[in-house]
């Protein structure tokens, strides 16, 4: 915002309240009350507003105070958003950023604990990213931001808290490139967002039992990156695809489709998919936690893998 | 400031007591239908001030960027005394009555309908008429006289097979044109499907409309869209997009975007009757309101909703009426005059960038074609109807009629128009219908501003199929 004049904020309580969590935290006060928006609750409208803003040359960020809410927004990200630079024969850009927490979060109940990177990765016109850790959260926004293509940004709602060490001096990550989380040689774990923390928790375990995986976040959601996953494919022979989507229609499986259809002659086995179950997420705490897949899940899926 | 707010607000508070004599009042007054009863919380005119009008107790503009407090916006007045009787909710102080009473489902008389030139072509006596020049009179009328012969020609080239669809503006044709006339070419357009006067009065050529329709390789939007979804950025025309009413937020959106960059125009968004009931109607107001932007929105209230009739649309009276429910400016006025458009417009148009401020114009029609090409509408409304609304209100024949009579027209320069614009028009078809169709690159670029991997595959996949088949490949489209 500092960079660039035209960027600006708009969402529910992003202004003088911060944000739902607090990622607008102080822009208000700097900007001001028209740079980050406080706007009604009608999500269908204030993206609609953030396309027509953006066409007119400026960068919307906008923000789904849930990315549940963004169902509602699904008419205009989809008609409109992912349409109109195409339909319009190329006349009208759409430079908008759509954000926001989603994802399995502690008993927040099912519909704020919703994976709209699912229902979202079918639109044409998008793309779609996910940030895992505060450098890749920094450097995946400002590519976004800067980004001509209109660009939907999923963040992680236990994901908030974590505190890195990141580089003073500008740096500006790709909107298309997966991220080498830890080479190895046995088996490749595709994973992304929250679901890189529960497999690295595994891989500790997987070491110590003497497997060597080799873990990607894959945080391009749309398109995938299958350059980087094509190579480690084709070093491994085996892959496993930790998230936290639905088994039915989740990025897990058109992940599984695309790898397939490019890389089956270099696969031992067939692809593992570790998903959620097709179950609204339960409020109980104990519940909850068999919708998510665990590490221990994670050691189990790989030691099958590596028979 | 605060002195002027109680004077008004003791003003409300007089007319409000005035009518709550007892509780059967307000029964008998709504039923008696033949006396026209300004009604306190509606005015027929807007010189009487109303509650919606009044400013939250005082303006918060400067506090805004200020004060992160919601509590201290509505704490200015401190006024005591007066008062007591007033409970400081948040949004503003609203007063007590003991009597209970429910706001009426609609107003005695429907909201007046502003109109300068009557059926005949003749100016109303006593109207506030505002001069309009010769040369935009003029404009005008040729404007709605070309759009009237394009849509007739392109419909018959429709139901010759030429192109595959087609929608007419016949009898809104004022509207189109007149409120594209009080614009200026800065002012953002966002169309709904029925507005290509406005594209045409701001000078998208015949040619271009022709090679739209074909949607070749000359159409702006290289051939994506269907027939009539028109888009020119150099126009400021936003391109249309089937969906009913999506444009609106974006609408907002690009007001937004004026207000910000601070510029001397507004944005402008159209929709139907049926268009008013979408959720991104209701919630586009509400923004507008709420931001205080600078659009302009236009209901073409034309009666017919494909074949749904307004009184299964809505059961409000039309859609001005709506417009003090979010707390904007509005007005009902004859969309098939001309002028009274032109004006409205104008007004309209100054309001919104002066005071930064969304207006709602409600113009009153009648869709006189098909709502398509697909569409016979005979089959749902009587053809006497049709025919009533073609003959009697044309807005083109009302407006010719006014020039005529102002000595501004002629008998010989109405037949050189038409057949000037239909000879052009015969010839655009001719060429568009020649030139080539988008190749199949077209279909993978604009995705995204450089094509991805996986779109690159696809485009690969279908060349290597249409060389291993080519005779599966229509011979006259570009590879």
């Amino acid at each position: 915002m500092e960079r660039d004049p035209c960027v600006c904020v708009m969402g529910e309580d992003v202004g003088h309240y911060g944000g739902s969590y607090k990622v607008t935290k102080g822009l208000a006060e700097k900007y001001g009350d028209l740079r980050v928006l406080d706007t009604p609750i009608a999500e269908n409208s204030f993206t609609g507003m953030g396309i027509g803003a953006a066409m007119t040359g400026l960068r919307p960020v906008v923000e789904g105070m849930n990315m549940g809410f963004l169902l509602l927004a699904f008419n205009q990200i989809s008609n409109n958003c992912g349409m109109l630079h195409y339909t319009s024969g190329g006349q009208f850009k759409i430079p908008i950023v759509i954000r926001g927490p989603g994802g399995v979060g502690r008993q927040l109940g099912a519909e704020h604990s919703q994976r709209l990177e699912s229902y979202f990765q079918s639109i044409p016109g998008i793309q779609m990213v996910a940030c895992s850790t505060p450098y890749n959260a920094k450097g995946l926004m400002k590519a976004a931001i800067r980004s001509k293509n209109p660009v939907i940004l999923f963040e992680h709602v236990l994901l908030y808290n974590l505190k890195e060490r990141i580089p003073d001096e500008e740096y500006v990550l790709s909107l298309e490139e997966a991220e080498m989380v830890r080479p190895g040689e046995h088996v490749t774990i595709l994973t992304y967002s929250r679901m890189r923390y529960h497999v690295m928790q595994a891989a500790k375990t997987l070491v110590n039992k003497g497997y060597d995986p080799e873990v990607i976040d894959i945080r391009s959601l749309k398109p995938f990156d299958l350059y980087t996953i094509g190579s480690s494919v084709k070093k491994t022979h085996r892959v496993l695809i930790v998230e936290e989507c639905m088994r039915t229609g989740g990025i897990g499986a058109s992940l599984t489709a695309a790898i397939t259809e490019n890389f089956h002659d270099h696969l031992d086995a067939p692809i593992m998919c570790l998903s959620s179950q097709d179950v609204p997420t339960p409020y109980a705490g104990t519940l909850e936690n068999w919708t998510v897949v665990q590490p221990a899940q994670i050691v189990t899926a790989v030691e099958q893998l590596c028979q | 400031m605060a002195l002027r707010m109680r004077k008004s607000v003791n003003f409300i508070n007089r007319l409000l007591s005035s009518r709550i004599q007892s509780p059967g009042v307000l029964m008998q007054t709504h039923l008696a239908s033949s006396r026209p009863n300004h009604c306190p919380i509606l005015p027929a005119s807007t010189t009487v001030p109303s509650l919606a009008s009044q400013p939250a107790l005082c303006s918060p503009h400067h506090l805004r960027l200020e004060s992160t407090d919601a509590g201290r916006q509505s704490d200015c007045s401190n006024e005591i005394g007066d008062f007591d009787q007033k409970m400081d909710f948040p949004g503003g102080k609203i007063a007590f009555t003991s009597k209970m009473k429910f706001i009426p489902e609609s107003l005695e008389e429907r909201i007046h309908c502003y109109r300068v030139i009557n059926e005949e072509g003749r100016p109303i006596a006593h109207s506030n008429l505002t001069e309009i020049s010769e040369e935009v009179a003029v404009g005008m009328y040729t404007g709605m006289v070309t759009l009237q012969v394009m849509d007739t020609i392109f419909y018959e080239a429709q139901r010759q097979g030429r192109i595959s669809f087609y929608v007419t503006t016949v009898g809104e044709e004022a509207i189109n044109i007149a409120s594209a006339a009080a614009l200026t070419a800065h002012d953002l357009v966002f169309p709904q499907y029925r507005e290509p006067g406005v594209l045409l009065w701001r000078g998208f050529t015949l040619q271009e409309f022709a090679h739209q329709l074909f949607g070749n390789q000359a159409d702006y939007g290289k051939g994506r869209q269907m027939p009539v979804h028109y888009g020119s950025k150099k126009l400021n025309y936003f391109t249309v997009s089937s969906t009913i009413a999506t444009q609106l937020p974006p609408a907002v959106g690009a007001a937004y975007s004026l207000k910000m960059d601070k510029q001397d125009a507004c944005s402008i968004t159209y929709f139907g009757d049926g268009g008013s009931s979408e959720g991104d109607f209701h919630a586009a107001l509400n923004f507008a309101a709420v931001m205080e932007a600078p659009v302009i929105f236009i209901c073409r209230n034309n009666g017919w909703a494909i074949s749904t009739p307004s009184s299964d649309q809505f059961r409000s009276d039309g859609i001005a009426i709506r417009g003090q429910a979010y707390g904007v400016k509005s007005i009902r006025v004859d969309g098939n005059d001309a002028v009274a458009m032109y004006n409205t417009v104008c007004a309209a148009r100054e309001m919104a960038i002066n005071e930064q401020k969304p207006i709602l114009i409600e113009a009153m029609t009648y869709r006189v074609g098909h709502h398509s090409t697909s569409d016979d509408s005979t089959k749902y409304r009587p053809a006497d109807e049709i025919e009533r609304w073609r003959t009697e209100s044309d807005p083109v024949t009302r407006h010719r009629k006014w020039i005529e009579s102002n000595g501004w027209w002629s008998r010989t320069a109405e037949s050189e128009l038409r057949s000037s614009v239909r000879q052009q028009l015969l010839h655009a078809i001719q060429v568009a219908e020649k030139v080539e169709k988008p190749s199949i690159a077209d279909l993978f670029t604009d995705v995204y501003d450089v094509p991805p991997l996986n779109l690159q595959e696809q485009e690969k996949l279908i060349r290597e199929t249409i060389k291993r088949h080519p005779q599966d490949y229509p011979k006259d489209v570009p590879v």
